[in-house]
């Protein structure tokens, strides 16, 4: 086209064939652009929203699970705390029932210690006594022999008088033991 | 040889000469010469430079999203990580708020729409192209006419053809006696301004982009060549400095204007959707 032809050109009346060429290169760009490129672009959008939605509740389930782990243990640590002051009551109601079983046994011991040395005394006492007796006897008639200077023979005799004189004894100290 | 480089080719000769002033680029620079010519059903094709940027424009940002989606994964790579920055600006910023609840089926077009527009708006300032498929009115006409059908097939789809019409034509809360006035006005804009004004607002701004950019490139080399005369020592810096400054001011066209095409497009599509203004 010549430079000075174009002078006579009007730049608002445009050629039909660069219409025709402006309309074809457009429609091709237009066309893979919505068929291939923008959807691509949503799709991706789309998947990113999904990636960071997942990611959320993923940071949702795991602090409801941490919760969840706190109460539990809050509670196992309540529970342990009331076992634990049951234990203590349970140890302390006990040791008092031990020191009163110690405590009556000991006064049962105690009761039985006084009651055994009682009758070991009163034993002791009648081996005394009896000892006594056979000794007081012939104790005594040895005595009664010297003094009286005379031997006494019959042994019958001697055995009757003795006891006789026993008696007396026996009488005398069982109204002294009634007496105590 | 481009048009550019042919009229800096110009601009050489008459520095050569010593005889004429500057000249200044002038429409021919979206005219470049033929590459190839055909006719098909009796329509003329002509292919340009200026198309061949555009397919290579749309080809590269092309290759580019289908890479930096291919194979996605859930913590982005930096290209698909910008890609889908890209989209979500699209897709949330311009079509869930602008468009509102019902906004889904919209969003692909609007995409399609801000990276097609983008791709060819860089080609401006992308060294060796350097001129935008969109500073030629056919191609920003072709996406406001898309617009147009699209935003007036949906609104006769949820209003029917009688209500939509008499939704333009008689704006609720107008007194009868301005519907004199109103109506032609609406009908007026709803019907003709709105796909003009959408495709001329990309146009223009790529077109004065353009031409601003050619201008003060080639008023640079115009005046290193005349150094020594009459202070050409002081504003051929001033020009390039110029020149440099206007290419920032380029990228930000660059993107605000697809970003305004897709935003004025939800805009419209919000009308179609919703009952009453």
């Amino acid at each position: 086209m010549d430079l000075f032809a174009a002078e006579s050109q009007n730049p608002l009346i445009p050629p039909v064939g660069e219409i025709v060429v402006g309309t074809i290169t457009f429609a091709i760009l237009a066309f893979v652009v919505i068929k291939f490129v923008f959807p691509i672009i949503e799709k991706t959008f789309q998947e990113r929203r999904n990636a960071i939605e997942g990611g959320i509740e993923r940071a949702e389930a795991a602090q409801a699970e941490a919760k969840a782990a706190l109460e539990q243990y809050r509670a196992q640590l309540a529970e342990a705390r009331t076992e634990a002051a049951q234990i203590r009551d349970a140890a302390r109601a006990e040791g008092q029932q031990i020191l009163e079983e110690l405590r009556t046994q000991a006064q049962e011991e105690s009761a039985r210690i006084v009651a055994r040395g009682e009758e070991q005394l009163a034993a002791s006492r009648q081996q005394v006594v009896n000892e006594l007796r056979g000794q007081i006897g012939s104790m005594a008639v040895t005595l009664a022999g010297r003094v009286v200077g005379e031997s006494l023979e019959d042994d019958a005799r001697r055995r009757g008088t003795v006891d006789r004189f026993l008696d007396e004894l026996d009488a005398m100290s069982s109204s002294t033991q009634g007496d105590r | 040889m481009t048009s550019s480089a042919s009229a800096l080719a110009s601009v050489l000769a008459v520095e050569s000469d010593s005889g004429g002033g500057f000249v200044a680029p002038s429409i021919a620079e979206f005219y470049p010469p033929s590459i190839a010519e055909f006719s098909i059903f009796g329509i003329d094709f002509v292919i340009t430079r200026i198309t061949i940027i555009s397919f290579i424009a749309t080809a590269a940002i092309l290759l580019f999203m289908v890479l930096a989606t291919r194979r996605p994964t859930i913590v982005p790579r930096k290209s698909q990580w910008l890609m889908e920055g890209g989209y979500s600006l699209v897709r949330d910023n311009i079509g869930r708020d602008v468009i509102g609840p019902r906004y889904k089926p919209f969003v692909p077009f609007l995409g399609a729409l801000f990276f097609f527009i983008l791709a060819n708006n860089a080609m401006s300032i992308i060294p060796f192209f350097q001129i935008s498929p969109m500073s030629k009115f056919a191609l920003p006409l072709v996406l406001a006419i898309m617009v147009y059908v699209l935003y007036n097939v949906v609104s006769i789809k949820n209003k029917g053809l009688g209500g939509y019409l008499k939704e333009v034509a008689v704006p609720p809360g107008v007194p009868p006696v301005f519907l004199i006035l109103v109506t032609p006005i609406e009908l007026l804009q709803m019907f003709i301004i709105r796909p003009f004004t959408l495709a001329v607002r990309l146009f223009a701004n790529l077109f004065a982009g353009h031409m601003l950019l050619v201008v003060f490139s080639l008023g640079t080399v115009y005046l290193l060549g005349k150094v020594g005369e009459n202070f050409s020592f002081v504003f051929a810096p001033l020009s390039f400095l110029m020149a440099l400054f206007m290419t920032f001011f380029e990228v930000l066209v660059i993107v605000l204007q697809a970003y305004v095409f897709t935003v004025l497009t939800a805009t419209y599509l919000n009308g179609a959707v919703e009952k009453g203004h």
